[in-house]
């Protein structure tokens, strides 16, 4: 059945493509380094599959592991044990946990209930979180477990399996765009030679397809049918983690032959097709199970997920360990001094109204001292637990997650185009966002849309499709003022000698003139619009070559001829177009991206590839008479591409028995290889290709050269001598015969494609670098294509120091890591010197490594060199890094520099990065989900980044810090005078308070404004963050949670609680406190006391809030007034005990009460006040100046001081557009100001000039 | 479109963070204004707590060491704890300003833990209220029932060591009427003190602690009782004995007759007798007019400086030269 419907899809396409032999094309494809065969079988080699025999894998030696991957932290059984010993290994859990067995006891000043809900609470959000967490996860893996894949179930049969059922030996059918199940073995493919096109972008986050290839002798292995016959054993390495080797051998038996005979084939990487990469462009394959589940190689390159704690938590910790220091102080004091009065036979005696010696109760017995110190002592810790508040974990949890709420619920973060919002996958991490250093991105699918367009060409040195350089632009819009004075200053002189910048100048001005008004007038917008979106993989407007115009072109010729190369060197292959299957246009599928956007383009301007055979090649074109032809061209040789050869040719024969040779490669390659006649547009062409390039386009230079069939022979006969010869020297062979006919070349001119960037990165590295951040590109793809992107989004610049760190060949080639080692430590050095040269010092500096290198610059003892390196660099890149070596990089960045660091990715290729770095951000694209899954946040654009970071981040640091510092002093000011009293009741731990005050002072009074503080406070509006970039660098520099904030909260705390207690005791005793004559007892004092630490806290936080919603102000004022209803309606109670109508008839009606809250109030919040004025006045901070700037204006008016205080606060930074702009800038003001020099000499010397000069004295008068 | 839009968040002032906001910034003015407003509330309110405090007249004198007969003088808990010896004890007090009634009498205790949590705990409110619960007795041991294990009422330490020192004021040879109804709180008489709760073999045996109960009385009115249940929180206090209606004028001689009972002498304790006037922030208490005085004082002088400061070394707001960037230039 399978067979059928496939077969019958490939009937209709018109293009087979399946019949296509592809081996035939390419010349250069069947060589591969020989296999280390020898160490099969030897230790970590010793792997053995039956092939179609998984039967035989049931059984140990080899029963290998299942394909069932999980990636899951609990199961059912392990949840409850393991989740609860997570949560208690963090120490305030543990110390809560103490407490609140401890408050099941006599010994419990309070109700158990007040301290163990709140622990529930706490670890209970905590264990759902991680359930929820893990619950998302064994979903996720349910579903790619039970993804189906054709599994042949012997002869002949294929029948569809779940994933986790495969077994190593099984064989099976994976079918176009689907994953591989697991490690397979390739086998034959839809292709008749055996070639299949894999995608591999999860694994690497290369774009570009890969061609697997099988061995000859499993080629006819191609139907289902047939595999009833397969029998072979693979001898194979051990399950590793390196994704780019494979070592084994296939016992291959032929059964037609009647002496079964086992040959030996030696297997390489080019048969193994790994988990999670992708089929592309081939029909189907068929495969042998090799690795499974978690002895794939994707898999093991995962890492485990860390739990990520925020800096600031940890920090909190030490906070804590400070509290619970200073806690277990005062308890030792308190249990100390309670001996001290029980102990003394003395004491005992004296004391006869506490009768100790009858009937004690344990904590109090003279008899045994120490036994009741210890429990006076235990006490103590329950009892001033206050100072370790378990309500602040109670209320960073709500804090953070009402924050995440926020985050995820920003309009501005949301994308019209996927309708996907910015997500805070964990609310963790929030406050961490404002505190970032290292951005380590991913290139594909995160800066780029993973998506070619073609830009520009150069043709005949003619540039087209040429809007100007938005750098060029920018600058020469900010320097038009300049350039007006400049012209008003030179009298018009200017037009009578122009040297060329100027007029350069003057035509971009013009230009974008004319361009505005185009865009009002004949609605020309719409078009370039349309030709953004309309055709994809071509962005190109101009039209002098659209619509067929070049045909009226002075030299058609060469232009045809350019057309030409276009359509015809490439290996692409035309498919119908699925979409517009009515119109005529075809759509592409290719090798790399870059030639299906050639061939895309060739077809907008008339050069329709549309059908390719074995030999020849079809080609619509337009005639010089703008008529359309179909030409077929002989396909001769194709000279493939390699990373080595840098360019790729075709020799054709044309209808006119013309042979040509087409050549498309890299600008100085195909320079050296130019003829002398071919060199004449070279001048020009350089010159745009420098153009192009700084503008991040990837250019490409085409050059073609007509070949006498006499010179085509001879060099054809050495050619396939070449090909027939087998031998590790056949390579070399070969591109040397290549060479041989690759020379004399015609430059015809250069494209440029454009990787095309997401909406808004360049804006939005822009901001971030501004804001202090540094900005490492980790990528998988190539090198060339890594730095194009590095000068696309303006990480790189042209005047920028660029060290490139590489192996040299000869060292690579001998593999020796110790020579490797030096080598790359030389280049290390050298370029850290330079760095550190006081000429160059200044100077912006780059740094671009390669995967090879950097494995060796990341070993133990040169990584921190590199790392020196590195740092010192305004921007790094690093390319063909593995996903394993992307989080070690992220890691040891991580913990060389300390900083905190952000990974942003798309693939699963990114898993790793975005694990290990303090912050793993996922980009909610197109691809797979696995970075997502493993993120703390996810965006569908990076350049929602800016906003998270320099808003959302700003914001959420700030009020994590200070909603932390507020607490911490807000408990100490209550913990202690609970302390305080404990001095005047000779430590015997006597409670000031009712129980039910101390439940509500965490729970009602005094929680609500601080989580408004968390979730609301804005030191300054959104807009502004973002105008002020400087702002940012406050949580960079973490000046908000600093030790000597820490300590001075903690200090104000001290202090508060001290007046607070004071004065209290001091003024209501012992004379009459109101005018009935009454003295204060325990409640009075009690109440008197709470309620002025109820005012105080709250008209502390009103100091520290600069930002008052309604929401503030209800939360703030209620709580005060809540804490008199309470009191009135628990004074109301009967069994209230001693606080039974405590405020309508005690403290109420007595002056004495009012005014001692007033005093005590305004005395504590004095000594914070004064510091909050002189720090106002005399050292105020940049958010507070702000605010001050922007108090009293409606909206930001751009008056001059603004504008240039937002210009500089700015970090100086080396990358970024404005960065380049700025340098621009000084460049084309050096360059006015040389001209100038030479206009003024020139002028003043030149007879005009003078007569001029006099006529227009004379013309005055 | 529509459908790929269903998941943009809605707005709302609230979830944009757009919420109409004051933003109070401590400009020099609200700086100057606060400390005005403070000084301009303080000193005057100081200075009416002031003078309310000094219109009290407070009469105080210790007596516990003079009320012990010299042959004693070394070994004084011996004479309390003597039943035999003759407690009373006579002081003259001098009336410096006229006292207008009513007048309030206390004894002021001094090192006494009536704040002790083995104390303070050793009581039941149940018992007190009602005569039902006379067996909810698990907080007063040892003090909970008698040898014979009949529940004590009122039980626990607190009641078992009731004050007990009695006084007895004349003044130019006529006696004064010391009214020791309605010295309790409103609330203790009505609610807490059990109307038919009455005191049971209570200080009947082992040993005796203070005052004993008259068995015919119930709680309800023992104001004495619940005065001294009302612990207090600091070890030197003050307890209402009775009240004074009519007024002593300046230059008499009070003579006080003291039944001296109470043994303070163990653990050290001081006794004194008080005699005070109250007014609207009650007894005498300088400290709270000094403290307002001196705190309005010091935000007045700060005031000023501030605006000394403001006038001659005056910060535009928003100056931008307080910027880091431009006061750490960046290269």
């Amino acid at each position: 059945m399978a067979t059928q419907s496939s077969a019958n899809s490939q009937n209709k396409k018109k293009n087979n493509k399946g019949k296509v032999k592809w081996s035939n094309l390419y010349t250069f494809s069947c060589f591969r380094p020989p296999p280390r065969l020898a160490e099969v079988g030897q230790p970590g080699f010793i792997r053995v599959v039956f092939c179609n025999d998984p039967g035989k894998h049931r059984t140990k030696p080899y029963k290998y592991c299942s394909n069932d991957v999980t990636t899951t932290k609990y199961n059912v059984i392990t949840f409850l044990p393991k989740s609860l010993f997570e949560q208690f290994r963090r120490v305030a859990n543990l110390y809560f946990l103490l407490v609140a067995v401890l408050s099941v006891t006599s010994l419990a000043p309070f109700s158990p209930l007040s301290l163990i809900a709140p622990l529930v609470f706490v670890v209970g959000i905590s264990m759902l979180k991680e359930g929820v967490e893990d619950w998302h996860r064994f979903i996720q893996d349910l579903e790619v477990n039970s993804r189906k894949v054709k599994v042949h179930i012997g002869d002949g049969k294929f029948v569809d399996r779940p994933w986790k059922v495969l077994r190593v030996g099984d064989v099976v059918k994976v079918n176009k765009n689907d994953y591989f199940p697991c490690d397979l073995l390739l086998l034959s493919s839809s292709y008749e030679d055996g070639v299949c096109y894999v995608e591999t972008m999860n694994l690497d986050g290369e774009t570009n397809l890969k061609i697997k290839r099988c061995l000859e002798c499993t080629l006819r292995f191609d139907e289902d049918i047939k595999f009833s016959k397969l029998k072979a054993v693979v001898k194979c390495e051990d399950p590793n983690s390196s994704l780019y080797t494979f070592v084994g051998n296939l016992e291959f038996g032929d059964e037609d032959e009647l002496n079964s005979s086992y040959s030996l084939f030696p297997l390489s990487n080019s048969q193994f097709l790994l988990r999670d990469s992708k089929l592309r462009n081939t029909d189907y394959v068929y495969g042998v199970v090799v690795f499974t589940g978690r002895d794939t190689k994707v898999v093991r390159n995962s890492m485990k997920s860390p739990s990520k704690r925020s800096r600031i938590e940890r920090k909190m910790d030490y906070v804590i360990y400070v509290l619970f220091f200073m806690l277990l102080l005062i308890s030792l004091i308190a249990s100390v001094g309670s001996v001290q009065y029980t102990d003394q036979e003395q004491t005992v005696e004296q004391w006869w109204y506490l009768q100790l010696m009858y009937d004690t109760d344990a904590s109090f017995d003279p008899r045994k001292p120490f036994v009741s110190g210890f429990l006076q002592f235990l006490r103590a810790l329950i009892l001033y637990g206050y100072l370790i508040p378990i309500s602040l974990y109670v209320s960073i949890e709500v804090v953070k997650f009402l924050q995440a709420m926020l985050i995820n619920n920003d309009q501005q973060l949301f994308d019209e185009m996927s309708g996907k919002s910015v997500e805070a996958r964990t609310s963790n991490l929030n406050e961490e966002l404002g505190q970032v250093e290292m951005i380590l991105t991913d290139k594909t699918g995160t800066l780029t849309c993973n998506q070619m367009e073609f830009r520009k060409c150069s043709i005949e040195g003619i540039s087209y499709g040429g809007d100007v350089n938005e750098i060029v632009r920018a600058a020469s819009q900010r320097m038009n003022i300049d350039i007006e004075s400049y012209r008003f200053n030179l009298d018009g002189d200017e037009s009578v000698s122009t040297p060329r910048d100027s007029v350069e100048m003057v035509e971009i001005s013009s230009d974008q003139i004319n361009e505005s008004k185009n865009s009002i007038l004949d609605g020309e917008h719409d078009v370039k619009n349309l030709g953004a979106t309309g055709i994809k993989g071509f962005n190109f407007r101009d039209k002098r070559l659209m619509n067929k115009m070049w045909v009226h072109g002075s030299n058609v010729w060469d232009m045809m001829m350019f057309f030409r190369v276009m359509a015809l060197c490439h290996t692409g292959i035309p498919v119908e177009n699925e979409e517009q299957s009515g119109s005529h246009k075809l759509k592409y599928e290719a090798e790399s991206p870059e030639e299906v956007t050639f061939l895309i383009a060739a077809q907008e301007f008339g050069f329709q590839f549309c059908r390719r055979t074995q030999s020849s090649m079809f080609v619509k074109e337009i005639d010089p008479s703008a008529s359309e032809v179909e030409r077929e061209y002989k396909l001769l040789n194709l000279l493939e591409f390699s990373s080595s050869r840098k360019r790729m040719s075709v020799i054709i024969r044309d209808e006119f028995g013309q042979i040509f040779l087409f050549c498309k490669g890299a600008d100085n390659i195909i320079f050296d290889r130019l003829g002398d006649g071919g060199r004449t547009y070279q001048h020009a062409t350089t010159l745009h290709l420098a153009n192009y390039a700084e503008d991040g386009l990837r250019t490409m230079v085409f050059a073609y050269k007509k070949i006498k069939d006499s010179e085509y022979e001879e060099w054809s006969s050495s050619f396939s001598k070449a090909k027939a010869i087998i031998g590790p020297e056949r390579e070399e062979l070969l591109e040397n015969v290549s060479e041989n006919i690759e020379k004399d070349l015609v430059l015809l001119g250069a494209v440029a494609v454009d990787d095309k960037l997401q909406d808004g990165v360049t804006e939005c590295i822009d901001k971030l670098a501004q804001a202090g951040l540094r900005i490492w590109l980790l990528t998988g793809d190539k090198k060339e294509t890594a730095v194009n992107i590095g000068f696309a989004c303006s990480l790189l610049r042209h005047d920028m120091h660029m060290f490139h760190l590489s192996l040299s060949r000869d060292v690579e080639s001998k593999n020796q890591l110790k020579a490797m080692k030096d080598d790359i430590l030389n280049q290390i050095k050298a370029s850290y010197q330079v760095t550190t040269n006081e000429n160059t010092k200044e100077d912006p500096f780059a740094l671009v490594v390669d995967g090879k290198a950097l494995e060796i610059a990341l070993t133990n003892d040169i990584k921190d060199d590199f790392l020196q390196l590195a740092v010192n660099c305004a921007s790094v890149i690093c390319c063909r890094v593995s996903p394993k070596q992307k989080a070690l990089i992220t890691r040891l960045v991580k913990k060389y520099t300390g900083k905190m660091t952000l990974a942003i990715g798309d693939g699963a290729n990114d898993v790793g990065m975005i694990q290990e770095a303090d912050i793993g951000i996922g980009i909610s694209g197109m691809e797979g989900m696995q970075a997502v899954m493993a993120s703390d946040f996810s965006m569908p654009q990076f350049r929602f980044l800016e906003r998270l970071l320099i808003v959302h981040g700003h914001w959420c640091y700030k009020r994590i810090s200070k909603m932390i510092l507020y607490f911490v002093y807000k408990n100490i000011v209550f913990g202690l005078t609970l302390f305080y009293y404990e001095l005047y009741s000779r430590f015997s731990g006597d409670v000031l308070y009712d129980g039910w005050y101390m439940v509500m002072f965490n729970l009602f009074l005094t929680s609500l404004p601080v989580i408004s503080l968390g979730v609301l406070e804005q030191d300054v509006s959104s807009d502004i963050c973002l105008q002020f970039p400087a702002l940012y660098q406050q949580g960079q520099k973490g000046i908000f949670f600093s030790w000597k904030q820490i300590i001075g909260w903690m200090g104000n705390g001290i202090l508060t609680s001290l007046v607070i207690s004071i004065l209290n005791v001091y003024i209501l005793s012992p004379s009459a406190f109101r005018k009935g004559g009454q003295v204060v007892d325990i409640a009075h004092l009690g109440v008197t006391t709470y309620t002025t630490i109820v005012w105080t806290v709250n008209c502390q936080i009103v100091l520290i809030i600069t930002h008052f919603t309604w929401i503030q102000h209800i939360f703030i004022w209620g709580s005060i007034f809540s804490w008199y209803i309470f009191l009135l309606f628990y004074g109301a109670l009967p069994y209230s005990k001693r606080e039974y109508k405590l405020l309508v008839e005690a403290v109420g009606p007595a002056p004495m009460y009012w005014i001692v809250v007033l005093l005590v109030v305004v005395i504590s919040l004095l000594p914070y006040f004064i510091y909050m004025v002189i720090q106002r006045s005399f050292y105020p901070m940049d958010d507070l100046v702000i605010q001050e700037m922007k108090h009293g204006r409606k909206v930001v008016v751009d008056d001059e001081m603004w504008l240039r205080e937002k210009k500089s606060s700015r970090k100086a930074t080396h990358i970024g557009v404005s960065a380049r702009v700025d340098a621009k800038i000084l460049y084309l003001k050096d360059q006015l100001h040389k001209k100038r020099m030479f206009i003024i000499k020139s002028t003043t010397n030149s007879p005009i000039r003078r007569s001029i000069t006099i006529n227009t004295l004379e013309n005055r008068d | 479109m529509d459908h790929k839009n269903a998941k943009k968040p809605s707005y709302s002032r609230f979830s944009q963070q757009e919420l109409p906001a004051w933003k109070p910034i401590l400009t020099p003015g609200w700086v100057i204004a606060s400390f005005i407003t403070i000084g301009a509330l303080f000193v005057p309110i100081g200075l009416l707590a002031w003078s309310a405090s000094d219109n009290v007249v407070e009469i105080s004198d210790r007596y516990d060491e003079a009320c012990v007969p010299d042959d004693f003088n070394s070994n004084a808990e011996s004479f309390i704890q003597n039943p035999d010896t003759k407690k009373t004890c006579i002081r003259n007090l001098k009336v410096p300003k006229k006292l207008v009634a009513p007048i309030f009498v206390y004894y002021q205790l001094e090192n006494f833990y009536q704040n002790h949590r083995r104390f303070v705990k050793s009581k039941s409110d149940k018992q007190l209220r009602n005569p039902e619960d006379e067996n909810d007795l698990h907080s007063c041991y040892p003090e909970a029932n008698t040898a014979d294990n009949k529940p004590i009422v009122p039980c626990g330490l607190i009641a078992w060591s009731l004050f007990n020192d009695t006084y007895k004021l004349s003044t130019r040879g006529k006696q004064i009427t010391i009214d020791k109804k309605g010295i309790a709180w409103k609330s203790d008489t009505k609610a807490k003190f059990g109307s038919n709760v009455y005191p049971k073999n209570f200080q009947k045996e082992g040993l005796i602690g203070g005052a004993a109960l008259d068995e015919s009385i119930p709680l309800s009115e023992q104001e004495d009782l619940m005065v001294w249940m009302r612990t207090a929180a600091l070890p030197k206090f003050r307890k209402l004995y009775g009240r004074i209606e009519t007024d002593i004028e300046a230059h008499d001689t009070i003579k006080v007759e003291i039944e001296n009972n109470y043994n303070t002498y163990k653990f050290g304790g001081r006794k004194k007798l008080v005699l005070s006037t109250t007014t609207w922030i009650g007894g005498k208490n300088d400290f709270v007019g000094v403290a307002y005085v001196s705190v309005g004082g010091i935000c007045l002088f700060l005031a000023i400086n501030f605006i000394l400061l403001y006038v001659f070394r005056p910060r535009r707001l928003g100056d931008p030269s307080y910027l880091s960037w431009n006061r750490h230039p960046i290269n």
